[in-house]
C-alpha cells in the first residue's frame, strides 16, 4: 500500500513540475516574441515593467484575469466552451515524453512511453479541432473563415510534418524519445543529408502547423481580425495564447529532439543543451516571423500538396534504400 | 505499463484542472457588464447581417479526403519504419509500391483539379 502512495505523490509532483514549467515557458515566450519583434524592427518593445519589461507577461495576465469575458449572444455554448480545452489539454499531454535530459543522475522526462513519438503525433493533431470549434463556435464570420483556413492548412502540412518524424524513426529505428536521442550520441542526424532534407520539412510544416507567420493566414490580422479567436476575450483568450505558444515550444522541442540531438552535447549538463537547442529553434521561428511576409491560400495549399509531400515521400524512400545498404 | 499510461491519464486531468481553474479563477474576479450591443458578435461594428453558419467551400472536402487516406498511410508506415531493416529487401519494395499507389492517388487528384484553390 506505501508504494502506490508514494508513486502517486510523485507523479503529482511531476505533474505540477511540467504544469508550472508550461505556465513560465509561455510567459516568457510572450515577453521574448515581443522583444525579439521589437529589436528587429529597431524598436524597444516593453521596458516599464521589470527589467527590460521582464514582467509585462504577468501583467497581461492580471490584466487579462481581471477582464470581463464576453459571451456573445448566438455562439453555440457546447463548442465555445469546449474550445479553450482542446486548445491546451493536448499540448500539456504531449509533455508526458518531451526528454528533457538529466541533471544530477535523475531523468528529466515525465514517462518515456515506448510509443513516444506516435503518441506526440496523435496529440499534436488534436489542437486543429479545438481552433475549428473555436471558428465555428462563436458563430462570427471571420472565426469561421479563420477557423476553415486553419483545419485545411493543418491537416495538409500534417503529411509532410509527419513523414519527416517518420523519417527520424527510420533512422533511429525505435518510437521512444530517449533512445531516438541515444540513437544520435555519435553524430547529430542533422548532419546526414536525408535527415538534413527532413529537418528542413519539419521546420517549414511546423511553422505552418503552428499557424505562424509566413502561414498565419488563419489569424492574417489584416483580413479576418484576429481569425478563429475573435469573438474570445479575457481568460479564454489568455488560454488560446498559451495553446499557441506552448505548441511552438513543443514544435522546437521535437525537432531539437529528432534532429539535432536532443540533451546530448559537449561540457554543460543535459538539460542546458535541450533549452539552448528549443528556445534557439522558437526564436528561429519568431525571426522567420518578423522577416517574412505571408503567402496566399492557394500559395499556401499548393505548396504543401504539391512540393512538400512529393519531396518528403522522395526522401522517406532514398533515405530506406541508403539504410538498406 | 499500467504506470505508463497512468501518467498520460494524469496530464490529461492536470490539463482539464489547469484550464478550468483559470477559468474559475477569472469567474471570481472579472467584472459583468453585458449589454445587447456588446454581446453582438464582431463585424466591424456594422449591425450583423445574417448566421455565418452557412455552405462552404466544396474544396475543405477534398482536402480532408485526401489527407483523411495519407494519414491513414502513414499509419501504416509507422510500425515498418521501426523494424524494416530487420524485415529486409521484400518489405521495403513492398512499401515503395504501396506509397506508390498512394502517389499515383495524389497525381490523379492533382491532374483533377482537386488541389487548386481560386
Amino acid at each position: 500500500m506505501i508504494i502506490p502512495v508514494l508513486t502517486l505523490i510523485i507523479m503529482l509532483i511531476v505533474g505540477a513540475v511540467v504544469l508550472g514549467f508550461i505556465a513560465v515557458s509561455a510567459m516568457f515566450l510572450i515577453w521574448w516574441e515581443r522583444k525579439v519583434s521589437a529589436h528587429i524592427q529597431t524598436r524597444y518593445g516593453p521596458m516599464r515593467v521589470g527589467w527590460h519589461g521582464a514582467l509585462q507577461s504577468v501583467a497581461d495576465v492580471i490584466k487579462l484575469l481581471l477582464k470581463e469575458n464576453i459571451t456573445p449572444s448566438g455562439v453555440d455554448r457546447l463548442s465555445w466552451w469546449l474550445a479553450p480545452f482542446f486548445a491546451v489539454v493536448p499540448v500539456v499531454m504531449v509533455f508526458v515524453c518531451i526528454p528533457f535530459g538529466n541533471i544530477f543522475g535523475i531523468e528529466l522526462i515525465a514517462r518515456d512511453l515506448n510509443i513516444g513519438i506516435l503518441y506526440i503525433m496523435a496529440l499534436t493533431s488534436i489542437c486543429v479541432l479545438g481552433i475549428f470549434m473555436a471558428g465555428w463556435g462563436s458563430n462570427n464570420k471571420y472565426s469561421l473563415l479563420g477557423g476553415m483556413r486553419s483545419a485545411a492548412q493543418i491537416v495538409s502540412y500534417e503529411i509532410p510534418l509527419v513523414l519527416a518524424m517518420v523519417t527520424a524513426v527510420m533512422f533511429a529505428g525505435s518510437l521512444s524519445m530517449q533512445k531516438i536521442v541515444e540513437a544520435q550520441k555519435g553524430l547529430w542526424f542533422v548532419f546526414q543529408p536525408n535527415m538534413a532534407i527532413a529537418f528542413a520539412i519539419f521546420i517549414i510544416a511546423g511553422t505552418a502547423e503552428v499557424n505562424r507567420t509566413p502561414f498565419d493566414i488563419p489569424e492574417a490580422e489584416s483580413e479576418l481580425v484576429a481569425g478563429f479567436h475573435t469573438e474570445y476575450s479575457g481568460m479564454k483568450f489568455a488560454m488560446f495564447f498559451l495553446g499557441e505558444y506552448t505548441n511552438m515550444f513543443v514544435i522546437s522541442a521535437l525537432a531539437a529532439t529528432l534532429f539535432l540531438g536532443g540533451w546530448s552535447g559537449p561540457f554543460l549538463p543535459p538539460v542546458i543543451w535541450f533549452l539552448i537547442k528549443t528556445y534557439g529553434l522558437v526564436t528561429f521561428m519568431m525571426w522567420i516571423r518578423w522577416t517574412l511576409p505571408r503567402v496566399r491560400v492557394d500559395q499556401l495549399m499548393g505548396f504543401a500538396w504539391k512540393v512538400l509531400t512529393p519531396v518528403s515521400f522522395a526522401n522517406l524512400i532514398v533515405a530506406g534504400w541508403i539504410l538498406m545498404k | 505499463m499500467i504506470a505508463d499510461y497512468g501518467y498520460v491519464g494524469l496530464f490529461l486531468v492536470f490539463g482539464i484542472i489547469f484550464v478550468a481553474g483559470a477559468l474559475a479563477v477569472s469567474w471570481f474576479l472579472r467584472p459583468r457588464a453585458p449589454s445587447p450591443e456588446k454581446n453582438s458578435c464582431y463585424e466591424c461594428g456594422e449591425v450583423i447581417k445574417g448566421g455565418s453558419w452557412i455552405q462552404f467551400n466544396v474544396r475543405y472536402y477534398l482536402i480532408a479526403l485526401i489527407f483523411v487516406v495519407f494519414d491513414v498511410e502513414i499509419l501504416f508506415l509507422i510500425p515498418w519504419a521501426v523494424i524494416f531493416r530487420e524485415l529486409g529487401f521484400v518489405a521495403f519494395v513492398e512499401m515503395v509500391v504501396f506509397i506508390g499507389v498512394l502517389i499515383a492517388g495524389l497525381v490523379y487528384a492533382w491532374k483533377k483539379g482537386a488541389l487548386e484553390w481560386q
